[in-house]
Formats: C-alpha cells, structure tokens, sequence
C-alpha cells in the first residue's frame, strides 16, 4: 500500500534529527494556528498564494530563499562543529552516515534553494519594473514556476524526517549514485525535488527571456536596456540552455535507478564519466546564471550611488555577453584529473582562464563608476565595495586552479571549498544582500534600517573571511573536501577559527532577522513618498514605492539608457514625471491558483515515486495533467483596473504636482 | 572605521602565520620532482595574479574613500561615463595576464599530464592501484607482491602507476609528492611520481566515495634502495597469497583497519580486475 513507507522512515533514534525536526515543527505549527486565529488566510490566499504579480512572486522567491538560507546554514554549522572536533583519534558527534547527508544537503539546498531563488526572485521582481512594463511575458507560468520550486523545497525537507537525503555530495556522482550503491531513499530524493524545481527553473527563465526579448517600454531597445536587464537576459539564456541538460541527465540516472537501465553504471556499458561530462556542461553554466545576475545588481548600486552612469557601458555588456557564451566551454575543468590527456586540459584550462578576461573588465569598470563619483556610503554600496574586495580574491584562486597542473594539487581539497565559496559569498550571496537592500523600499514602501543593515555586512564581510581563508591554508595543507574526520592535529586550529568565522556568519544571519523586524516596526518613520528614495537612474524608481499592480500608469517613453535619470534631468525634478493625461483602463492578471495546485500534486508524485507508492504517482501526475487542462480552457485571464481607481491611486500616491 | 581596520590589521598577521604554517606539510613542501614543479606553477602564477589584484583592490577602497559624498576636495564628474584610453587598457591589462597563464597552463599540462614519463634514467617501478571500498590496494605486478593500505617504493625511482576501482571513483593523492589521478571502475588511469628522499607521506582518496571515505588514507614509505630490496623478500616469504578469492573478499566494504602484505600475486590480477571479469578467467589459486 505504502511502498517502501514505514514507520522505520522516521529516524526516531537520532535524537539531533528528532529535536531539529520537532522544533521545525513546532514553529510551523505555530505560524499557522496565529494566521488561523488572526483569520489571514483569506489575505494569504487572494494577495499572495494565488497571486500572479511578478512583484509578489518577487518576494516570495526571496522569502523563500531566506528560509532556506537558515536551513542551509545550520547544516554548515553542523559541519563546521563536527570538523573542529573531529581531529586526531576524535570522531566527533557525527557519524558519517548522517555527516554525509549534511554536506550533500548543504551544497545542494545552497545552490538550488537558496542561490536559485535569490537571484530569480530578483530578476522576478526588477525585470519588469526596469523594462517598463506591466508585468512578465507569461504571469501565471510565473506563478507555477514559483509554486514547483518550493515544492521541490519541500521534499527535500521532508527528507530530514522521512527517510533519508542523499550521501552522495551535491552532485550525486555515480557510481555511488546507483542503486547498487545507494539503495535508499536518499538519492531519490535529491532527483526528484531537482526535477521538480528544476523545472519550475527553466520555465522562469522561458518566462524571463521572453518578457526582456518581446516586452519592454516604447523606445527602449537593447541599448536602452539597463544593465541588470542586461545581465538577466545572460542568465536566462543560460538557463534555457542548461536546465535541460540537467533533467536529461537527471532523467538517465533515474531510468538507471528505477527501471535497471545502464547509462552509467559500472556493468553492461554504463559510462559513470558520461553523468560527470553531462552534468558539468549544466553546472558550469550554472555558476554564471547566479553571478551575473549579481553582477548586474553591483552595476546598478555602483552607479546609483556614485550619482554617475556606469562607466563603459558597451564594454560591460560585451563582457557579460562573452561570459555567456564562454561558459558552455569550460566544463572540463571540473575533472581535469580524471585522465583527460594534456591536449584536453590545456585547451580547457585556457579557455577557463579567458574567461578571466570579460571579468577583469568588469571590475575594472566598477572601479572607474567610481572614480569621479559622489559616493553614498549605504548598505548596498558596502556589499558592493566589500565584493570588489572579496571577488578578485576569488577569481585569483580560480584562475589558479585553471592551470591543470596546480589543479592536480588542489582538486577537491579544501581550497577548492575555499574558492567557490569565495565567490559564491563574495559574488553571489553579497550581491542578491546589496540587491535586497538597494530594492526593499521599492517592494515594501519603506528603507530598511540602516545601522543594522551595516552589521549584517560587517558580519558576512569578517565571517567570510574567517571561515574561508583558514580553508584555503588547509587545502595547501592537503586537507580533502568530505572529510568526517581527520588524523592531523595541526588542523584543528584552523578549523576552529573557520567554525568562529561561521559563527560570524551566523550572527550576520540573526541580525538580517532583527534588522527586518525593526525596520517593519519603524516603517512610518524610513517611509519613502518618493518612489525614489536613492535617487535612482532606472524606470522602477520612476514608479510609487510599492507599485500598484500595474505597475506603471503610463507606460514610459525611453530614448537613453539611464531613462529615470534623463527623465529627472529634463523635468528637473522627482516628483513631476507625468503630464496631464487622462487614464486608460488597464487589463491585469487575475490571479490564479494553478501554481499552487500543480505544486500539490508535484510534491505527491514525488513523494510517491520516491518511495515506490505507485496509485500515488499515478493520482499525482493525473491531477497535475487535471490541473494544466483546467488552466488550458480558462478565458478570464485578466480584470480590468477602470481609469477611475487609476486616477484615485495616482491621486493618493502619485508625483504631487503642486509641487511641480 | 576603527574596529574594522583593528580588524584587518588582525586577519592580515594571522593569514601570514597561517600561510607559514602551511608551508611545513602538504603540496607546499613537496618530496618529488612533480610536486616541486607544481609548486613552482602555484607560485609563479599567484604571484603574477597578486599584481593586478593587489593595486585593484587598493584602487578600490582608494577612489572610493576619497570620492566619498562628504569629500569637497573630489571632483565630481557626473557625466563621465566612457575613455577610450582607459577601455583599451582595461581590456589589455587581464588579456597579457591571461596570455601569461595561458602560456603557464599549456606547458604545464604537457610537461606534467599525469601518464608522461618522468625524464629520468632510472628504470621505472610498476605499481597498480586499486581502490577498494574503502581501502587501497597496491601490486607490484614484477615482484607479484602486493600491499594493502601502504605503499612501499624506493627513494630516486621514478614510480609508473596503472589505476582501476573496484567500487566507485576515488581519487589516488599523496599531497607531498604532486599530481592525483581518478581511479574509476572499468577504467585505467596513468600517473607517474617520484619520492626523491626517504621519508613517509600521507596519502588519500580526494574523492568521496560512501561512508568509510575519511579513513581511506594510507602510508607512503619511501626507503633507500637497499631496503627496498629487502622489504621486498621479506614480503615474499611471509606474506599470504593474493588471488580471486582474496580480491572478492577484499571487494566487500569495510573500513580501513591496518596493513596488509601478500606474497604472491595472480597473473595479471589488475587486469582481471579492470575487465570485470575476476572469478570467470581464474579458478585457481596463486601458481
């Protein structure tokens, strides 16, 4: 009846499992008797769960992404305590069947649940409000891409009490990957929230590409476009190339596993190096689909807050277009020890590095938006100075690792470790926290607190340091990646000052909490009536913070790159940016459940083909085909706003132009 | 701004500490010709890099102190956006620096490819590893000895190793001596090193490979040649015999516990091993 399922899925004899999870659940228990109580489902329901604003589903993919950012981190802090025990004859509290699962979670809810939504909810977000345009290409696919990635969320939660997640690393290298040898559940797992969110990401980016390709504001061609557009178009691109590969590889270890196929098993033809070659031509491409995006964030903040236009431009954007493509050329430096042969490794080892190139370039061009600005020293700027510093240290010791003879030393050791989150942190994680502060007030109304908000930074600036230098020291040292435990004494003090540094971090982490409950609690007082509260270049800012579902009244007119600036510039002031018009009536989504329906029964074909409960699978994969079907024959896809609510809103929000 | 340069100040010290530190062990005091032109490529690179990272990062924090809101002595030019001048040089600067590398990268990869010969006149010893759930195991198909979790070779001899798995992949690392290599199932991969004095050194698995991965370590023992002879015979006469049997029992998962000799070895067990096909060819044990 229940498959593989039985009450032995649940690790009542971990007592660490049991207590994360019973106080995991007691907090959501909690959150839904006080929104039961308070009666806020109904507000839930209608503003959020069904809502197919990309301003809304913006948020939700960060909020998300922040949940999981305390999830991920714990196991990091798991980690990191269990190796500053685990020297010498000690083995520390973790045995290595479940210290396998913690690092396998860690790097896979990071990269997927963690990195992935920031940065697409990000793009979800600004995108539309920086092209000028009403909403995303496809509004309610965008609802259903948010809805799967958080089912695939929740699965691999659900792994920590049912069953058990993967023991295989973040990539779930076969043979090890295998049935033959990894029988339970835990792959499974992995595979299949992957699919399921993995698909929800491709069609993100589908969605994404489609509204930079087809909608933008009149006038505003490719070179109007402001660069984090810019950066996003190159991301999407690459998401739609990849995601792909990664289900179609996916797909072939599943048909292994399930249905006893042979793609890459050890006997009867199976290739385990083929899976390694496949699922690096997506993960390489991965890396740029998250920094780009970050790079379009710096670029933004950079020149908001030096009051200039981002120095050479063209360039930036040739740059970012190159990395795109360069990026489907370098998988191979992922396994330059497995025995390629030198030809291979040289051409991949220098291709790796002129990527380099374009990226140099960037920096170079921050560095010259700042030269002769006038620069605010907010938080967003503090992200950006302090990933300026941190990056170039990171792509040091990538280049480094790009010439195959070094990388035949430092392979899978721990600096490598130290490398990728060198500039996944100092890349990524800072510029998604430059970006969240730079674009709060827009989504919310109100700035966050700036005091705290320059903790949270020197936290994760000083944190970072901590964990990760040590780390690179420990790799030279021949300290490998994976390790449970180790013999040699002389790294446990560095392994304590990395375990301080996470500390660091965590601290960071609890402070972003504090810093959002006193900025809710202060909100009238850091309320932004502008709609522009940074003096800002771009089109969102030309809107009331937060925008009205429509996002723009009138759709803009663009003839330059920075068209709020030049639009200020021309009208002298923030406040007088619209003429006397009279109001249109204006067609706006509906919203639409479909997203979170579709989820349900994604999240009950995956659970079920997890642990083999067949009429589950089939009742999962037909209420979803149920579900699409419904959403194919609906015609009342959107609702009118009458020009009169328009003219109310922009009445009570809008520029005051007895100012003017 | 006091506490975070007090704080810079401290990283600065403690990262030089701890880069001496890392300087006594691992792939920065390397034993071996390979590891020593590894370590001449890690050097010579970083240090190449450090030259633009280090003005970049001090440019850095320099233009943006001083083109700080509050600074009225900055010039302030808010249209200033594009120099051709400066694109030029922004574009060559990381372009020679990646020629450079890029120079580095394509010698090194031939001068040090894993199965390239060592240039040396010695003869070679043969070593065929295989690694094991989660052990390693280590034949010298001449001498028909093997050894388990210790790898025994003479000081000054280059070592020509042959690599498979029984199991999933693993990877053959000995920090102090250079290069690692794969050793995948069905697969053979070649490496070539070379211990120049005496010593012992930690070896690994540098890929994860289940649940006993962290104890799969091993012993590298590099002896003079003499007693290199001499451990040899000594394996020979007492060690037990390594045959299918042995390897089916080895080929079961258990931790690394110990060493192990075998006095005799199967004919061309590693490539029994490597075809998959162990128990079908030979029945019998030994010779």
């Amino acid at each position: 009846m229940f498959g593989r399922l039985t009450w032995a899925a649940i690790p009542f004899d971990q007592p660490v499992v049991m207590i994360a999870a019973g106080t995991v659940g007691f907090v959501i228990f909690c959150v839904l008797a006080l929104v039961t109580v308070k009666g806020w489902w109904p507000y839930l329901w209608r503003e959020w769960i069904t809502s197919v604003d990309h301003k809304r589903i913006g948020v939700m993919y960060i909020f998300l992404a922040l949940l999981m950012l305390v999830r991920g981190f714990s196991d990091a802090m798991l980690m990191r305590s269990q190796l500053a025990m685990a020297a010498g004859h000690a083995h520390g509290y973790l045995p290595p069947e479940h210290y396998d699962q913690i690092f396998s979670a860690h790097g896979t809810i990071m990269i997927f649940f963690v990195a992935m939504p920031f940065v697409v909810g990000l793009m979800n977000f600004v995108l539309p409000l920086q092209l000028g345009v009403r909403d995303v290409a496809f509004p309610v696919l965008n609802s259903v891409s948010f809805w799967l990635t958080a089912a695939g969320v929740l699965l691999v939660n659900v792994s920590l009490v049912v069953g058990e997640f993967a023991r295989t690393g973040w990539l779930a290298y076969p043979p090890l990957s295998e049935i033959a040898y990894s029988p339970g559940v835990g792959v499974d797992y992995y595979l299949w929230s992957l699919q399921i969110s993995g698909l929800g990401t491709l069609l993100s980016g589908i969605n994404l590409l489609t509204t930079i390709l087809k909608l933008r504001a009149p006038g505003m061609g490719y070179r109007q476009m402001p660069i984090f557009c810019w950066t996003a178009l190159a991301s999407n691109l690459l998401i739609v190339a990849s995601f792909p590969i990664l289900t179609a590889t996916f797909a072939m270890l599943l048909l292994d596993r399930y249905g006893g196929f042979h793609f890459f098993t050890n006997d009867l033809g199976g290739n385990p190096m083929m899976y390694v070659n496949l699922i690096w031509c997506w993960g390489h491409p991965e890396v740029y689909i998250l920094i780009l995006p970050a790079f379009g964030v710096f670029s933004e903040v950079v020149a908001t807050f030096s009051g200039k236009p981002l120095f050479g431009r063209r360039s930036m954007i040739m740059a970012t277009m190159v990395i795109c493509v360069l990026s489907f050329l370098v998988w191979l430096h992922h396994f330059f020890t497995m025995g390629a042969g030198a030809d291979v490794n040289a051409f991949f080892g220098v291709m790796t590095m002129i990527i380099a190139v374009p990226t140099g370039v960037k920096i170079f061009n921050w560095l010259f938006t700042l030269y002769g600005g006038r620069i605010r020293f907010t938080v967003p700027v503090l992200w950006t100075i302090g990933f300026m510093v941190t990056f170039v240290i990171g792509g040091m010791t990538g280049v480094l690792m790009a010439i195959p003879p070094a990388d035949f030393v430092l392979h899978n050791s721990l600096f490598l470790i130290a490398h990728f989150h060198n500039v996944a942190i100092g890349g990524v994680v800072f510029g998604v926290m430059a970006g969240i502060s730079y674009w709060f007030p827009k989504a919310f109304g109100y700035t966050l607190n700036e005091r705290l908000g320059k903790a949270v930074f020197w936290c994760w600036f000083f944190g970072f340091y901590l964990a990760f230098m040590p780390l690179y020291v420990l790799g030279l040292m021949g300290a490998t990646r994976r390790m449970q435990h180790y013999s040699n004494t002389h790294w446990q003090p560095l392994m304590l000052v990395a375990l301080a540094g996470a500390i660091l971090i965590l601290l960071g982490i609890a402070l972003t909490g504090v810093q959002l409950a006193v900025s809710i609690r202060q909100r009238e007082r850091n309320r932004d009536v502008t709609g522009d509260p940074w003096n800002g270049r771009t089109l969102e800012w030309s809107t009331p913070s937060p925008p009205p579902a429509w996002n723009f009244s009138f759709l803009p007119q663009v003839d330059r790159a920075d068209a709020f600036w030049a639009i200020k510039q021309q009208r002298g002031t923030a406040q007088d940016r619209n003429v006397k018009r009279s109001y249109q009536t204006i067609q706006v989504p509906r919203n639409n459940p479909t997203g979170f329906f579709l989820a349900f029964f994604a999240v009950l074909l995956g659970f079920s083909l997890i642990w083999r409960i067949w009429w589950g699978a089939g009742l999962g994969l037909l209420g979803a085909i149920a579900i699409c079907l419904i959403q194919a024959w609906r015609t009342d896809g959107e609702v009118e706003v009458p020009g009169e609510k328009i003219a109310a809103f922009e009445r009570l929000h809008g520029p005051k132009e007895s100012l003017a | 701004m006091h506490a975070p340069e007090l704080c810079l100040r401290g990283i600065a010290i403690s990262s030089a500490a701890m880069l001496m530190a890392s300087c006594q062990e691992g792939v920065l005091d390397p034993h071996g010709p390979v590891g020593k032109a590894e370590r001449v490529i890690l050097y010579d690179s970083t240090a190449i890099m450090l030259a633009v990272i280090i003005p970049v990062i001090v440019l850095t924090l320099l233009f943006a102190w001083w083109f700080r809101a509050r600074n009225t002595q900055a010039r302030y030019r808010p249209d200033w956006e594009y120099s051709g001048r400066i694109e030029m040089i922004i574009w060559s600067i990381p372009a020679l620096v990646i020629l450079f590398l890029g120079g580095i990268a394509w010698t090194g990869s031939h001068d040090l490819d894993p199965p390239a010969p060592l240039a040396e006149s010695t003869a070679p010893l043969d070593i065929e590893v295989v690694s094991l759930d989660w052990r390693w195991l280590f034949i010298y198909p001449h001498e028909r000895i093997a050894s388990l979790n210790r790898l025994v070779v003479p000081a000054g001899v280059p070592l020509r190793f042959r690599l498979t798995s029984t199991t999933v992949m693993n990877s053959f690392f000995v920090p102090q001596l250079g290069s690692q290599i794969y050793a995948m199932p069905n697969m053979v991969t070649r490496l070539n090193l070379q211990a120049d004095q005496p010593g012992t050194f930690e070896g690994l698995s540098a890929q994860f490979s289940g649940d006993g991965f962290s104890d799969m370590r091993f012993d590298l023992v590099s002896t003079n040649a003499d007693a290199f002879k001499d451990w040899v015979n000594t394996t020979k006469t007492k060690g037990g015999a390594l045959d299918v049997g042995t390897i089916e029992e080895l080929m079961k998962p258990a931790k690394a516990d110990g060493v192990q000799t075998y006095g005799e070895v199967s004919e061309s067990l590693f490539d029994r091993i490597l075809s998959g096909h162990l128990a079908a060819v030979s029945p019998q044990r030994g010779q």
